[in-house]
């Protein structure tokens, strides 16, 4: 029996979840039935049936925004067809009478053309057709015309005409709102474009004074070091793709670091712990390696001794943490604050507010740079990846097989 | 069997497993190593670590369990189980790799850009994920009653659980694919070497063949216990010596002579069966509605239930959600692929074992057909064939093994189950909402499995794979090879497909019909509920053709360029 209570349990549980999940989407605020006069209910009504046409509207005027849009704003109107156009054709046509489409785009250039309302009879063949007038009202964004609302009802109706009209400039709102988001993006876009990350000039300047001294004396290492030095420009130099692989950014990391400790020499030492299953996430490209010299900038920041540096990055999930770690001079959290919040610019390099900016920028708020520092006790910087992010893929491989 | 060996090395397995786990990272301390540490992971390893989690408690003890009581047609179990990843090596291994997904959801949005098949595909993953988990709960307690005699049914299950939420919730693995690689290798000795010494005490006895086609016979007189009340059919008179309730008569060491029929055995009975008597066919009690159902229509219908089970199994590999999360570790698509080559070799040396385990059960421990207790052949035979301290030390061997398959095979779905909970069905994100998903991901099965019983293991794995092929198989690979598929008709097939697979499954667990042709079409889903959910897909997508969304051409060039071509592309 306990076998047969099991099944049911597994049977119901869909049911159950279906039920709830529909019931949430069918939800209407049926809570405020009993409040207010019947003129305040069709209020509440008109307005519901408003705010359920706005978001596909929100998203742009498509021929699917327009499908889902269309049926709403037609029991808005009331009529017994409503077309939603853009310039050059009928992007949906809701309720009766759809054979009036051609005849209709027809008609719509003058006042596509001069962005004014107008009404119209249609001709048509079949007798028990009840689509015979169209009301027309122009989408308007900026002052240009994006397409039509053409309401369509049996006669002449100079309320059709004003609830039209009304509906019409609703609708444009939404667009001019969508049109809004989109500038939005691209300048989201624009933004991470600009933001993308550069070599610090310091670090070029260095690098080629340190590959000079060596040239007379150790002139083997100093090729090897010009070979370093170019695999990592080679790397930041590059043009196409916005996101790499964690794989070829350590490696990044290492010709870089090979440059460091040229300079340096024993001061600094690195230990790199890496979970293997993490190395194929894709990330911005150059995001770890300004974090990474961050840390040796400020582990060797006014210490005459040795610095250490820890690289982890672990597996969690669904996510990658990338851990980088000094034990250098740390920093004033209330300034750290002030940088990353861009109020003081910081001294040299690339700032660790790009860094944050951009994975803010791909991620989400939730994946900005996590830091635990104080004055004197190093510092300790947390990356969250996550292992997918739509429209994030890395480019094509650059590290040989 | 004696537990004073089998005891130490089960906590042996849990321990070395948690060592492995938080030991097995490369570590450099020297620049130089860099590229040491930063290797990614091969093929060969990567292929270890995928059979290590998907060889589990139905592939080390049910099947061969199923191959003693019901003979050389179950081979079609370990063939459906290894052919699954030639599906899967022809139609998606690499495009899955390519298309960057960690997840099947992942996928569902990379390929369809909608977050509400994404949601669903999530669902999809919660049911097969927990259909899965389940018969791993019920092997690990069917594991602790054959090492601890007396021990109740469900300790075994609770502790795995315990032991896999614990290490899954404190932040997992730190080297995972190391620890999975392991556990293949250990479940392949486990079973390899005692199965070399029973084929030698074979050779010794004489190599009998004679149980290998004819039906099971004692040979030698055997007392046996039956636990659960049974019917037992009788073709012919049998002579049998009873402590008990037989037939609702109560005898006390009485030698009976039943006649043909079936006879109803109360439970705690013990028969004593002489030597040379043919083990007769039995049905359970009617107070346990579960387990004999699937094997009637079995027999009454076996050439349906082959090839529902051959598609599930073949299909339903590419969707089961454990699996998948791994190609991810592969760099590449290429290496994706070579790494589905490496796993078939892994797994098919594998799946040679467990019917040589199920064959030597027939010879030596026919009487588990009676008791019930089929599953447990692996873990007895040892003890049973070679005994001595010898047996103990293998049985040990066994045990740990069986642990082992259930850890890593629990692990790995409870992470990928977790994981799903925690994004797509929990309000927001966090550490704190990860632990609480891997409660939940745990509970209900647990819960499940103790209220459900006994269904045989290879039996309920082989349900979970029936929904995982009319859902998953359905939306990749038509999502990979199909650039007409829209979000409408993806769901369409998924909810149709899948759903009505569950509904067969959920049926079919609950004892409902019974018998007949309804009952062979319920408990073998696949063979229709599969091309159902393509034809669907199919369908809704034709229908539906203004849904195409925008950049099918280039995502589907991504799944199917090589990765070098690709920056060439997008520069």
């Amino acid at each position: 029996m306990s076998g047969f209570l099991a099944g049911l349990l597994v049977a119901v549980l869909p049911l159950l979840a279906a039920g709830f999940w529909l019931g949430r989407r069918t939800a209407r605020p049926t809570s405020l039935a009993g409040l207010g006069t019947p003129v305040e209910h069709a209020t509440f009504a008109t307005l519901h049936t408003a705010s359920l046409a706005t978001p596909p509207l929100r998203a742009g005027l498509t021929e699917e925004t327009a499908r889902k849009a269309a049926r709403k704003l037609r029991s808005l109107l009331g009529t017994d067809a409503l077309c939603l156009t853009d310039h050059d054709r009928v992007l949906v046509w809701d309720g009766v009478g759809a054979h009036h489409r051609t005849e209709i785009m027809e008609r719509l250039a003058g006042p596509l053309d001069s962005g004014r309302g107008e009404a119209f009879p249609l001709t048509c063949d079949t007798p028990d057709c009840t689509v015979r007038w169209a009301v027309v009202a122009p989408l308007t964004v900026d002052d240009r015309v994006h397409g039509a609302l053409v309401a369509c009802a049996p006669r002449e109706s100079a309320v059709l005409v004003r609830a039209a009209g009304e509906v019409a400039r609703w609708v444009s709102v939404q667009l001019e709102l969508a049109d809004l988001d989109q500038s939005r993006t691209r300048l989201i876009e624009a933004e991470i474009r600009a933001l993308r990350a550069q070599i610090s000039p310091h670090f070029i300047f260095n690098s080629l004074a340190v590959i000079a001294s060596f040239v007379r004396t150790d002139p083997e290492r100093a090729r090897e070091l010009l070979l370093e030095f170019a695999d990592f420009t080679r790397y930041s130099f590059r043009r196409h793709g916005d996101f790499t692989t964690l794989a070829d950014e350590l490696h990044a990391i290492d010709h870089y670091l090979a440059l460091v400790r040229a300079r340096f020499g024993d001061r600094l030492s690195v230990t790199l712990q890496i979970a293997p299953e993490v190395l194929p996430v894709a990330l911005p490209f150059l995001c770890l390696q300004p974090l990474v010299e961050n840390a040796v900038k400020h582990g060797l920041e006014g210490k005459s001794d040795q610095c250490h540096i820890q690289i982890t990055a672990q597996d969690a999930g669904a996510e990658a943490l990338v851990v980088i770690e000094d034990d250098g001079a740390g920093m004033d959290p209330g300034l750290l604050r002030r940088i990353l919040a861009r109020e003081v610019s910081p001294t040299g390099g690339i700032g660790l507010s790009n860094v944050d900016d951009r994975l803010r920028q791909v991620y989400g708020d939730d994946y900005g740079l996590v830091i635990e520092t104080a004055a004197g006790a190093g510092m300790k910087i947390t990356v969250r990846l996550p292992k997918y992010q739509p429209g994030v893929h890395s480019a094509g491989r650059l590290t040989p097989k | 069997m004696n537990s004073g060996y089998a005891v130490p090395a089960v906590a042996l397995v849990v321990l070395a497993t948690v060592l492995v786990g938080a030991f097995g990272l490369r570590i450099s301390r020297t620049t130089s190593d860099f590229y040491v540490a930063s290797r990614t992971v091969g093929p060969r390893l990567n292929a270890a670590a995928i059979s290590g989690e998907y060889l589990s408690a139905a592939s080390f003890l049910g099947i061969a369990g199923l191959v003693l009581v019901q003979g050389p047609d179950m081979l079609w179990y370990p063939v459906g189980y290894t052919a699954g990843y030639l599906v899967l090596l022809l139609f998606v291994a690499a495009p899955l790799r390519r298309s960057g997904a960690y997840t099947l959801p992942d996928f569902a949005e990379a390929r369809l850009a909608s977050q509400a098949v994404r949601r669903l595909a999530g669902a999809f993953v919660v049911g097969v994920g927990w259909l899965y988990l389940l018969p791993q709960l019920q092997g690990a307690g069917l594991t602790l009653t054959a090492v601890l005699t007396g021990a109740p049914d469900w300790l075994g299950g609770v502790i795995v659980a315990v032991v896999v939420t614990a290490i899954v919730a404190a932040g997992g693995m730190r080297s995972i694919t190391f620890v999975q690689a392991f556990q293949y290798w250990l479940k392949l000795t486990a079973l390899l070497v005692p199965a070399l010494f029973l084929v030698l005490a074979w050779q010794r006895d004489g190599a009998p063949s004679h149980a290998f086609d004819e039906p099971a016979a004692f040979r030698e007189q055997r007392v046996v216990r039956v636990e659960d009340g049974l019917d037992l059919r009788l073709e012919e008179p049998l002579t049998v010596t009873v402590h008990g309730t037989v037939d609702g008569r109560v005898h006390r060491g009485t030698e009976l002579r039943l006649p043909a029929g079936t006879h109803h055995i109360d439970g705690g009975t013990r028969l004593t069966f002489a030597e040379g008597t043919e083990v007769p066919a039995a049905g359970r009690g009617v107070d346990d509605a579960l387990s004999p159902s699937r094997a009637e229509s079995r027999e009454e219908r076996p050439l349906y239930a082959t090839y529902g089970l051959i598609l599930a199994t073949f299909f339903g590999t590419m969707g089961l959600p454990h699996v998948v999360v791994r190609f991810y570790t592969s760099p590449h698509g290429v290496a994706a692929r070579r790494t589905t080559v490496a796993v078939l070799g892994l797994i098919g040396a594998f799946y040679l074992l467990p019917p040589v385990y199920g064959a030597l059960g027939r010879l030596y421990a026919p009487e588990l057909t009676l008791t019930g207790n089929a599953d447990a052949a692996v873990l007895l035979l040892p003890d049973r064939v070679i005994g001595g301290a010898g047996g103990d030390l293998l049985g040990a061997l066994v045990a740990g093994g069986a642990f082992a398959a259930f850890l890593s095979t629990a692990s790995g779905l409870t992470m990928a189950v977790a994981g799903v909970l925690t994004q797509d069905v929990l309000p927001s994100r966090g550490v704190r909402h990860f632990r609480l998903g891997t409660v939940l991901a745990m509970a209900v099965p647990l819960g499940a499995s103790i209220l459900v019983g006994g269904l045989p293991v290879a039996d309920a794995v082989g349900l979970a794979f029936a929904v995982s092929a009319s859902s998953f198989c359905p939306l990749l690979v038509l999502g990979i090879w199909w650039r007409r598929l829209t979000p409408p008709g993806a769901a369409a097939g998924m909810l149709v497909g899948g759903g009505s697979a569950f509904l067969a499954v959920a049926a079919t667990m609950a004892g409902y019909p019974g018998e007949g042709p309804w009952h062979a079409l319920l408990a073998w889903p696949a063979l229709w509920s599969v091309p159902l959910g393509f034809l669907t897909m199919v369908l809704v997508s034709l229908a539906t053709p203004g849904r195409v969304p925008p950049g099918t051409a280039s995502v589907l060039a991504r799944f199917h360029l090589p990765e070098e071509l690709r920056s060439e592309v997008s520069a």
